[in-house]
């Protein structure tokens, strides 16, 4: 792959039904494209989690995603509220989603920590009522070894 | 074992039955999504009580072999035929999560 295949999506903030249809979007892509399943799932899960959380917190926002020959990258931008204290919104555990989104499975805390997990490298960019930018990347042959130890070398 | 054989063995209810011939190799028990999406692996059997569109989003990310509703939970409007376009097993039991994960034990 000379140059980065790029995939563009923007996220409905106002249907939650339908969140996390880029990411479904995204794995099926990856799958064409003969990635390893593990690949496939780590990028496709931290890409949902950051999808779920603009739709509960910042009504909506963009998904943009580059594949090149190293790794995947994975950009999500809202024009949300910001996050006050980082370090805080990373524990596991803790969570500001309202009611109505944890009765739905929702708010238990694990999105950003999982977010981490699943990648190699991850930055947040926060501006207090103006947004928030989460970029992910995951290598490609050189996948990181989760909790479980499933992880195996890229094909 | 497949999905059609948990199914007919359990006599689970099928909501959506478009991959019966998909193997359970595990299973996973859990209500919160993203505990689901960080814990439960491929081909496993997730049993849960959330009946919402999201678990699809979620059973197709985690690749999991089916979605098993426990404790006599119906899908919510619309869940069933979704599931059914989007290649998803959603079966159905009375049994409650607990009992229900002791069997699929059994028979994995």
């Amino acid at each position: 792959m000379a140059e980065a295949l790029r995939f563009h999506y923007e996220v409905d903030g106002d249907n939650f039904t339908s969140a996390g249809a880029a990411s479904v979007e995204v794995k099926r892509k990856l799958r064409q494209l003969g990635f390893d399943a593990e690949l496939i799932r780590r990028v496709s899960i931290a890409m949902y989690e950051g999808e779920i959380n603009m739709v509960v917190h910042a009504r909506g926002g963009s998904a943009d995603v580059y594949v090149d020959k190293d790794c995947v990258t994975i950009i999500l931008a809202d024009r949300g509220p910001g996050i006050p204290d980082i370090d805080l919104a990373m524990q596991e555990g803790y969570s500001t989603a309202p009611d109505n989104i944890r009765a739905l499975g929702f708010g238990a805390g694990m999105g950003l920590p999982n977010m981490k997990r699943y990648t190699d490298e991850m930055k947040i960019e926060t501006v207090l009522k103006q947004g928030t930018t989460v970029t992910m990347k995951v290598y490609i042959n050189h996948t990181k070894q989760t909790e479980k130890g499933t992880s195996e070398e890229g094909k | 074992m497949t999905v059609l054989g948990l199914k007919e063995t359990l006599n689970l209810t099928a909501f959506a039955l478009p991959q019966g011939e998909r193997h359970v190799r595990g299973g996973y028990a859990g209500d919160l999504l993203s505990w689901v999406m960080g814990k439960a692996e491929a081909d496993d059997a997730w049993l849960t009580i959330m009946s919402n569109p999201n678990i699809l989003a979620v059973a197709t990310l985690t690749d999991v072999s089916c979605i098993i509703l426990c404790e006599g939970v119906v899908p919510d409007a619309g869940v069933a035929n979704l599931a059914a376009e989007k290649e998803i097993n959603l079966l159905g039991s009375e049994s409650s999560v607990f009992a229900l994960a002791a069997q699929i034990a059994r028979l994995l």
